[in-house]
């Protein structure tokens, strides 16, 4: 289960994929929560080009490399897709993440960006994060023998 | 609740219809694309989908013994990394476009918040209430690792994959953060 057993190059090769994708973050605008807010009041809809140019590239690649290549050559992982089980969580959980995403303009990718781009108030929504994580792991911790717990969430 | 959203949803859509994008796309689609080849970058060379709101969890397990992190600490060296990759690349962002010494009609200089001077660099920092931050940063918190994916893990990867979790992850957080806002907004909250 250890994702980086030896491989030297495991830890850069993730850095310069968060390189890139905090770069993106901080081109796009959308480590501003304004830009997120003006996006998700239908002022300005170009966050809408983020998110869908994002998914295309990941769609193509994560399409085009288990019917192409063998195995990843750093973890020699099978390339799979991102599925989790589709349960009452994914909507509850959903919902919550919305209410905070409408209030706040923040997301987590994009929070950490925005710590890259100078936005010092950003910690207040990560410190927020944090507390919210820990909450529900809390809870989730006194009642693990529900088997509601699912493991690998990103 | 459902009426008083698609109500406003409706109006906003007809005001839309003057100028859907006052500040052009193409630094919004070139940021995407960034975003999505990151991702692509470390799945070809991983065979992983990484999302960002995991972090949260595994970073904790360093920590807290909670039973419920404990599924996270094989990961949370890298994802330590993948975070750090990420607030650097965005600072690498600012050192150069923000701040411009690097120029191009693609890019777009900031319209929101407050841009500063640090050492002859331009950084940028909002205007948002801390409180709003906060407190939206709890739900987040709560709701991403609940919802099992935020809008990395189930708008980036979770969409790419085409996973129906994912579909209904994204559908819901996007049109209740839709109606959220335009109540804040609504009660005179801003920014």
């Amino acid at each position: 289960m250890a994702d980086h057993d030896s491989h030297p190059l495991f830890l850069p090769l993730v850095f310069v994929g968060g390189l890139i994708f905090g770069f993106g973050l901080g081109f796009s605008h959308m480590a501003q929560p304004e830009i997120v807010l003006n996006f998700l009041l239908l002022e300005d809809l170009g966050l809408l080009f983020v998110m869908f140019g994002a998914a295309v590239v990941t769609g193509v690649v994560f399409f085009i490399a288990p019917a192409g290549i063998g195995r990843a050559p750093l973890t020699g992982r099978a390339y799979g897709r991102r599925l989790k089980t589709l349960d009452r969580n994914v909507v509850i959980g959903g919902g919550i993440f919305g209410v905070g995403w409408g209030l706040s303009g923040i997301c987590p990718g994009a929070a950490y960006a925005s710590l890259g781009v100078g936005n010092y108030a950003i910690l207040w929504g990560i410190v927020g994060m944090f507390i919210g994580a820990y909450v529900q792991g809390y809870w989730r911790s006194s009642d693990l023998e529900t088997g509601t717990a699912t493991a690998g969430a990103d | 609740m459902t009426h008083v959203v698609s109500l406003v949803f409706g109006l906003e859509a007809l005001a839309l219809l003057s100028d859907p994008f006052p500040n052009g796309i193409e630094h919004y689609l070139l940021g995407g694309l960034l975003v999505g080849l990151g991702t692509a970058v470390i799945y070809l060379g991983t065979g992983i989908a990484a999302g960002a709101s995991t972090f949260l969890e595994s970073t904790l397990s360093y920590v807290s013994s909670l039973s419920r992190f404990e599924q996270y600490r094989a990961s949370r060296d890298w994802r330590v990394v993948f975070t750090l990759g990420i607030v650097a690349g965005a600072a690498i962002y600012a050192v150069t476009f923000q701040s411009g010494f690097l120029s191009s009609s693609l890019h777009q200089t900031a319209t929101t918040g407050e841009l500063y001077d640090v050492g002859g660099f331009t950084l940028w920092v909002t205007d948002v209430q801390p409180w709003r931050l906060l407190l939206g940063g709890v739900l987040i918190g709560i709701g991403t690792r609940v919802g099992k994916g935020c809008t990395s893990g189930h708008g980036v990867c979770g969409v790419g994959s085409a996973s129906s979790a994912s579909f209904v992850g994204v559908a819901t957080f996007l049109l209740v953060a839709i109606g959220v806002a335009q109540l804040v907004a609504a009660v005179g909250v801003t920014p």
